[in-house]
């Protein structure tokens, strides 16, 4: 009996490893080095596969539209831009592994991405040591572009998309009993939960009960009983579009009747793909709307629908909008060195962009308004615009 | 007290799914004494020939019982097939190899399924069709039950059931029975050792492609690596109930569906993985049998 229980411990063992072992696939032509021709490159970083593909490819589409649209108009400096996508599989080790090769194999001159905080996280040191700008598109979390002088967003911040929905729900919504259903793994979570948490306290509600998940879990039946025992009015759950699809359905399972809200991180349409009519009535913030009238946006979305067949979502506003605004910088730049992009991304004031006016402040973020989007019959509908103080 | 019966109910429907996964890996050690870790990843193409059939046959159009049960007939019959398939090619060449040669086969096996999955199907997750409408759930004193888990407490049950019956009541089981006893003799006696042990490997496939269908349905998200945490958690079930042993791969599964719900329920969702493994290793200590399992004297 030793013998097989040893066995029995040693294939455990070595099959737990193998669950650590990962693949490394890579998109996008390869090898070139030539930065002084007449290419600019321009590294990218994103999530192609895995649990938050989406994310990956509509900011990768929004990025390929501008730098198609900004070559067209002569490029910059006489020279074209050239993007350079590598696939992280939704895996932090797997970005840091990425940006490296881009900067020390590549040597692009940028970089844009990621979406997910964690992720952005762990490629901003890496930026910052090789003085290589860095702009996340759409990572919210406040730490990111703390990691450096060299880090920047076009997006806001979780201070301001936490505050905004917890007014919204204090406010819009008049309730006082709130749940929250946080990813334990993700910073961009933790830190929206947080903020929740303390706004929707200042305005008088009150969190009755605070649970978390990981990540790629797939049952969340426990902790929504335990929330379901406190019968809130809303659940907070600000993660990310396959969990919250799973959730939601699980909710309505149990019978809970409560709205559930949540943030950018629910952006993609495998949302109600997954989610399905258990997601009526829900609420989440975002960084745009199709629904803006506003002639820049809609001749974005037909620019957007005539590449790729369907309409942008808020990640792919803000691939689009990142990859602008580096090449108003590198226009505006003396030279294409590290250091000059940085010094005039620094100085980007009242750039018009799709997602509202970007103006870069001293901590290197964009301050601008959100919207709040209903989800309706599957389709996401327009709520309000909520402006930053 | 309505909170802990409903984390009860929400553990023995998770318990009821590690069950029929954690019986393909029991029955294969009974017979063979090889712990096939390929086994996870049947289950995961079961998951997808469910998906890809509802996809083609326009299945998930006509949501009801009848779709499903056309889904997990498919599902099993493939997995039957494809258990006979990596039996015959992997194992069974391996026959009169030490043990550990099968041991890193099933491992390889495993790594193959996993990553061609991943080429084949690509490693998005997809979304599984609701091939049954969970409807408003039923609720009995506070706590809630719906359609969808009465449905897969049923079909486990029956597949259990039927399972038992093979296995105790018709000559097929009586001769599984007898090889999981020694091979040699039951060669002697006149069965056909070989095509038994084909049978288990199908037996166990079926019931994991069924529990495929059944994930599918509950959580909607599949993807190539979806065997992997699945499987190890069925196969700690397996040796907690004692690896060999029929009810035990039962009883050790709803027990560590239940422990698991507790867990989550009263304590933090990141112990959840965690708990199953330090039940694998309390279990091996104290009683390396597992419960059901009697101790067994080998020469070393």
């Amino acid at each position: 009996m030793l013998r097989s229980r040893s066995l029995i411990l040693l294939a455990a063992a070595i099959l737990a490893s193998f669950t650590a072992c990962t693949k490394k696939t890579e998109t996008g032509p390869e090898g070139s080095t030539a930065t002084a021709g007449t290419e600019i490159l321009v590294g990218e970083v994103g999530s192609l596969t895995g649990t938050e593909a989406t994310f990956g490819t509509s900011t990768r589409d929004g990025i390929d539209l501008a730098i198609k649209q900004i070559n067209a108009a002569g490029g910059v400096k006489g020279k074209k831009l050239r993007v350079i996508v590598i696939d992280d599989q939704g895996k932090s080790e797997e970005a840091a592994t990425a940006v490296t090769k881009l900067i020390t194999q590549d040597q692009v001159t940028a970089i844009l991405g990621e979406v997910a905080s964690t992720r952005s996280l762990a490629m901003a040191p890496i930026s910052q040591s090789h003085h290589v700008p860095m702009i996340t598109p759409s990572s919210t979390a406040v730490e990111v572009t703390q990691k450096g002088n060299f880090i920047f967003r076009v997006c806001f911040i979780d201070p301001f998309q936490g505050s905004v929905m917890a007014k919204f729900v204090a406010n819009t919504l008049k309730v006082k009993k709130a749940a929250i259903l946080r990813d334990i793994k993700s910073d961009y979570s933790v830190g929206l939960s947080n903020i929740f948490t303390e706004t929707f306290k200042q305005l008088g509600g009150e969190i009755v009960v605070d649970q978390s998940y990981s990540g790629g879990d797939a049952d969340f039946k426990s902790q929504l009983t335990s929330i379901k025992t406190k019968n809130p009015d809303i659940i907070y759950v600000p993660g990310y579009y396959t969990e919250v699809g799973l959730i939601a359905r699980q909710t309505r399972e149990l019978g809970i009747k409560a709205p559930l809200i949540g943030g950018d991180g629910w952006d993609s349409a495998k949302l109600t793909e997954i989610g399905g009519p258990a997601l009526d009535g829900s609420f989440f913030s975002n960084h745009y709307t199709p629904d803006d009238k506003s002639v820049m946006v809609q001749k974005f979305i037909a620019d957007f629908k005539k590449d790729f067949n369907q309409v942008p979502d808020g990640l792919a506003a803000m691939g689009y909008d990142s990859a602008m605004v580096l090449a108003d910088a590198m226009k505006r730049a003396k030279s294409l060195s590290g250091d000059d992009i940085r010094a005039a991304l620094a100085e980007t004031k009242d750039y018009q962009a799709v997602t509202g006016k970007i103006t870069i402040d001293k901590n290197r973020d964009a301050s601008k308004s959100a919207v709040v989007i209903e989800i309706k019959g599957g389709k996401f509908v327009f709520k309000e615009t909520i402006n930053p103080t | 007290m309505t909170e802990f019966t409903q984390h009860l109910i929400n553990g023995l429907g998770q318990g009821a799914i590690y069950a029929l996964i954690a019986l393909g890996y029991t029955m294969v050690f009974g017979v063979l004494q090889l712990i096939n870790f390929a086994h996870s990843d049947v289950y995961m193409i079961g998951a997808f020939i469910g998906y890809y059939s509802s996809k083609y046959l326009g299945l998930s159009q006509h949501p009801g019982v009848f779709s499903l049960l056309l889904a997990l007939a498919l599902a099993m019959g493939g997995c039957a097939v494809l258990g006979f398939c990596i039996e015959r090619g992997a194992y069974r060449p391996l026959r009169k190899a030490p043990r550990i040669n099968s041991l890193i086969t099933a491992i390889g096996v495993s790594l193959f399924l996993e990553f061609g999955g991943q080429l084949l199907f690509g490693a998005d997750p997809k979304y599984f069709p609701p091939l049954f409408e969970a409807g408003d759930p039923y609720v009995v004193g506070g706590v809630s039950i719906n359609k969808l888990e009465l449905l897969v407490f049923v079909i486990s049950f029956f597949l259990m059931l039927g399972l038992r019956h093979i296995i105790f009541k018709t000559k097929a089981g009586r001769a599984m029975r007898a090889v999981s006893f020694s091979h040699d003799n039951a060669a002697l006696m006149g069965i056909p050792v070989d095509r038994t042990i084909s049978m288990t490997f199908m037996l166990g496939s079926a019931l994991a492609g069924a529990a495929g269908i059944l994930v599918g349905l509950t959580y909607p998200k599949i993807e190539p690596l979806m065997g992997v945490m699945w499987g190890l958690k069925a196969f700690v079930a397996a040796v907690v109930g004692g690896i060999g042993n029929v009810l035990g791969a039962v009883v050790g599964s709803l027990i560590l569906g239940v422990a698991e719900a507790m867990v989550v329920g009263y304590g933090a969702s990141t112990y959840r993985d965690a708990l199953a493994f330090a039940i694998l290793i309390l279990i091996l200590l104290f009683r390396p049998a597992g419960i059901f399992g009697k101790a067994r004297t080998e020469k070393v």
